[in-house]
């Protein structure tokens, strides 16, 4: 039993192929889903897929700049979502419920 | 004991994953998107980053989730949407195809690659273990060192967020004479 646990250690290849899996669980959200709360947190999915993948590398390669890299992209999506939540707030008070497919046009 | 925190971490991930497709109410989906990022963040501990997990637990789950929630409740959008009804024809077909097609192709790149990653075994990285706080000051001096323009741009683009959604989310009040008509 030991021995089959010491084999069978997670590799950067597992961590690769779950990160490929979360971004195509996340693409798939943003396709499907019509509430724009909904496809931001699968946006969020996707962004947490990549950054698997850079702290993976980053560990099997021994470089820190992964690492580097995913506290950058956190900031850049704090930014990102709170931009988006914005737009999101001041789209519904004009039309309430609206979804994807009500907001057509630039000026609301 | 490795493989046994990988696959309930993984197990973490992905049923949080779906679970922000397919639950009905937003804030179920909120919810089982924290389920998904304390799953990263466990991942993120089993790869020595423990910074970075800290960061995920603080900003991803503590904040972002929490700015959700905030605006989900405040908008009162928390009704069910109905997932039954199917906008266009063929949207959900497509849709399948694109994320199987995707995860197919990535899970092809990186099975072909795994002999160039080294699927063999996890490569021992000297300067990323060591003592407990190796991590973070490794991480300290990247970022304040190589990459200190970048950081301090960064610091300028929350600014910058922070005062267009307040410009974009203010209310014009009755009295003052609003510029655009508004």
């Amino acid at each position: 039993m030991n021995e089959v646990l010491a084999v069978a250690t997670p590799t950067t290849t597992w961590y690769l192929i779950l990160a490929a899996l979360l971004f195509a669980i996340g693409a798939v959200g943003v396709l499907v889903r019509r509430n724009p709360l909904v496809m931001f947190m699968c946006i969020e999915l996707m962004l947490n897929a990549v950054n698997l993948s850079f702290v993976a590398l980053a560990k099997r390669l021994g470089d820190i700049g992964g690492q580097t890299t995913v506290f950058f992209v956190m900031v850049v999506a704090a930014a990102e979502v709170v931009v988006g939540l914005g737009i999101i707030v001041s789209i519904m008070r004009r039309r309430p419920g609206a979804t994807a497919d009500d907001v057509a046009e630039l000026k609301g | 004991m490795e493989l046994v925190v990988f696959v309930i971490a993984a197990a973490m991930v992905l049923v949080g994953a779906v679970g922000v497709i397919v639950r009905n109410n937003p804030v179920h989906a909120a919810l089982s998107l924290i389920l998904t990022l304390f799953g990263v963040a466990v991942m993120f501990v089993a790869l020595e980053a423990h910074f970075i997990a800290a960061v995920q637990v603080i900003v991803y789950a503590g904040a972002i989730v929490v700015l959700f929630l905030f605006v989900i409740m405040l908008l009162g959008v928390d009704r069910a949407e109905d997932l039954k009804a199917e906008p266009f024809r063929l949207q959900r077909p497509l849709a399948a195809v694109l994320g199987i097609g995707t995860a197919g192709l990535v899970i092809a790149a990186v099975v072909s690659a795994r002999d160039a990653i080294g699927s063999g075994g996890a490569l021992q990285t000297p300067d990323l273990t060591g003592d407990g706080d190796s991590n973070i000051r490794e991480l300290a001096r990247s970022v304040f060192g190589d990459y200190v323009v970048a950081f301090e741009l960064t610091s300028v683009l929350l600014v910058v967020a922070v005062v267009g959604t307040v410009m974009l989310t203010r209310r014009v009040k009755s009295g003052v004479k609003s510029e655009k008509g508004e």
